[in-house]
């Protein structure tokens, strides 16, 4: 590009001292400016900035951090520069995770690990991120593609894979296991080499697969989704023996608000909007953001209605029945480890009991600016004791019948008796041929 | 189940319930959860069979038995259509369902997912859920894929996404 355009100003230049009527000079000069525009547009293009050592406070033009640093400055977060050392693993990389990956590799994150089994279709141009030229290519080399051109500090390792087979899961499992490669000191008590998953997946499937993922590695992972309707979206914290997991109970979804039937249209899966998914990224980087930076609250559960603009909030606890063997195990941990927490807390309250005593007291209040006292906060967003939902929010599956055979169905279970595998493989065949 | 057709319903209460909760990943319990898909899949298939309804053949891929490959059929018009059906186990199985897919299909419906995944309705989830571990693949093909193919083969040969095979045949050959 850059030699044809080169040689093309040498032609005109050519051109110019031969042309005989004078005349045509000016229009010569103006398609001139115009070949050394477009060249250096197409150099703007082509040119990358180089990587960044250490992150800078120093507020100039060139500095990609400037802003972020200046986090660290206001006293939001005390120390913004680790973020370089965190490796978060994106699971989807559709209208939802795609966005997220942008925010994060703009926030300057570490390592991303994308995943994702899709290509990029004409049909995904009405969400954010992808372009159309990058049509046919996997939605992870597609976003690696980009997401490098904008900032060539993160290291990005793209996986284009189903994690719900057998197969992909277990690349999914090690992938996930792998110690970041940059990070020096390795933290061996940690089963995982990411500090933080995020579901950005479009199916209940595939969110269990992720559910499965981190309860076996006792990995903290925040969910995402948006309703089949474009209208409604949550994000949800799962800490695997601490929080509900994903298969504790059914999914919650907000409800819209508004007669189902009038929204679900027969003849359509699924619609998306660019907004909708843009909003529950935010929410969801956040989140996330204010989990690995230790600032302000994490959301336990946050949803967010559009047609109401309405963002319920609750937090669940681990259901000891949960049907997932791993999810036990992580809540028969955390039991055994609370002393130490209580130990922790008991300290901690101490030390932060022992700074408020000295700190001087607040001056008179001359912005008249109510203020609300800690423990109120605490009791506003206590969760319920009882097992009903905040207003807003319902369950999408019914919980599983306790084997009451007669209870949906009734019929006979099969007994296991022991006819071997290959003679019942038989059967069917034999059945299949006639 | 007054969501359902009468004959859905009256089909996927013949069909034997399974017991053992177990997925690909478990080892000797996936095996003995396999030879109960097998005798549902058996007594699915001879009951369709003696019915004169018989519309679909399946069999395990691999010796795992976690991918599985074969066809499924559906008369309209007195026209026979058939279409290659396949799917995986997934690894959280059977805590969720199979995804049938008809690859030939993709991107001929709306009723479809990308890869050519088929859309359930609405009440198929919750029965699968609520009936955990003891639907198998017998019971997902029977309230998954049959009413499918009822609903959607119809709308797509009279649109003409669909066409017969000796119609196709014919028309590459003149
Ligand atoms: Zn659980």
């Amino acid at each position: 590009m850059d030699t044809e355009l080169r040689s093309l100003l040498q032609d005109i230049e050519a051109l110019k001292g031969s042309l005989p009527d004078v005349s045509y000079r000016d229009s010569m000069a103006k398609i001139e400016e115009r070949v050394v525009k477009i060249t250096s547009i197409t150099k703007a293009a082509t040119s990358r900035r180089s990587k960044v050592k250490e992150m800078s406070a120093e507020v100039v033009d060139s500095n990609p951090y400037s802003r972020l640093m200046a986090l660290q400055r206001m006293g939001i977060v005390e120390n913004y520069e680790r973020i370089r050392d965190f490796s978060v693993a994106i699971v989807g990389i559709g209208g939802v995770g795609s966005v997220s990956a942008e925010m994060l590799t703009r926030c300057g994150i570490g390592r991303l690990l994308l995943y994702d089994y899709d290509t990029v279709e004409l049909a995904n141009m009405n969400r954010l991120f992808f372009r159309p030229e990058q049509v046919g290519m996997t939605k992870t080399d597609a976003a690696v593609q980009t997401l490098s051109e904008i900032n060539p500090d993160v290291v990005l390792e793209s996986y284009s894979l189903n994690i719900t087979t057998v197969k992909g899961f277990e690349v999914f499992m090690e992938s996930l296991r792998r110690q970041n490669p940059k990070n020096s000191v390795r933290d061996d008590a940690r089963s995982a080499g990411v500090d933080l998953v995020l579901s950005c997946v479009d199916n209940y499937e595939a969110r269990m697969v992720v559910n499965q993922a981190c309860n076996e590695l006792n990995q903290t992972w925040i969910e995402s989704g948006v309703s089949e309707d474009a209208v409604s979206g949550h994000i949800q914290l799962l800490i695997p023996g601490e929080t509900a997991c994903f298969a504790c109970a059914p999914p919650l979804v907000v409800a819209s608000g508004v007669d189902e039937r009038t929204l679900k249209r027969e003849g359509v899966c699924a619609a998306s909007l660019p907004t909708t998914m843009g909003v529950v990224a935010g929410l969801l980087v956040q989140n996330a953001l204010k989990f690995l930076l230790k600032f302000g609250e994490v959301s336990p559960y946050l949803g967010y209605n559009s047609l109401k603009d309405y963002f319920p909030t609750m937090e669940m606890r681990p259901n000891p029945q949960c049907s997932n063997s791993a999810c036990l195990e992580r809540q028969k941990e955390y039991l055994l480890e609370k002393p130490v927490r209580d130990a922790l807390a008991k300290a901690k309250n101490e030390a932060e009991a022992s700074l408020e005593n000295e700190s001087p007291l607040h001056m008179e209040n001359e912005w008249n600016i109510s203020v609300v006292d800690d423990s109120e906060m605490e009791t506003l967003n206590a969760p319920k004791a009882s097992d009903e939902l905040p207003e807003g929010l319902t369950r999408e599956l019914p919980t599983a019948d306790k084997h009451q055979e007669a209870a949906a169905l009734e019929g006979t279970s099969i007994s296991s008796n022991d006819v071997d595998l290959e003679e019942l493989q038989r059967q069917l065949d034999a059945l299949n041929a006639s | 189940m007054e969501e359902w057709d009468p004959n859905t319903k009256s089909a996927l209460t013949k069909i034997p319930l399974l017991a053992t909760r177990a997925g690909p990943r478990d080892g000797a319990a996936w095996t003995q959860r396999l030879k109960e898909e097998y005798r549902a899949l058996i007594a699915y298939t001879s009951m369709n069979k003696s019915n004169d309804n018989d519309w679909f053949r399946i069999s395990a891929d691999n010796p795992e038995g976690t991918r599985w490959t074969g066809s499924c059929w559906y008369v309209h018009n007195l026209r026979r259509y058939e279409f290659r059906l396949q799917f995986d186990i997934p690894v959280t199985y059977p805590t969720t369902a199979p995804e049938i897919e008809l690859p030939e299909l993709d991107g001929k419906t709306h009723k479809m997912y990308r890869g050519g995944k088929i859309c359930l309705t609405v009440h198929f989830k919750p029965l699968w859920a609520k009936n955990c571990p003891r639907f198998g693949i017998a019971h997902a093909l029977c309230l998954g894929l049959a009413p499918w193919l009822a609903a959607e083969v119809p709308i797509l040969v009279d649109s003409g996404m669909v066409k017969h095979k000796d119609d196709e045949v014919s028309s590459v050959e003149s």
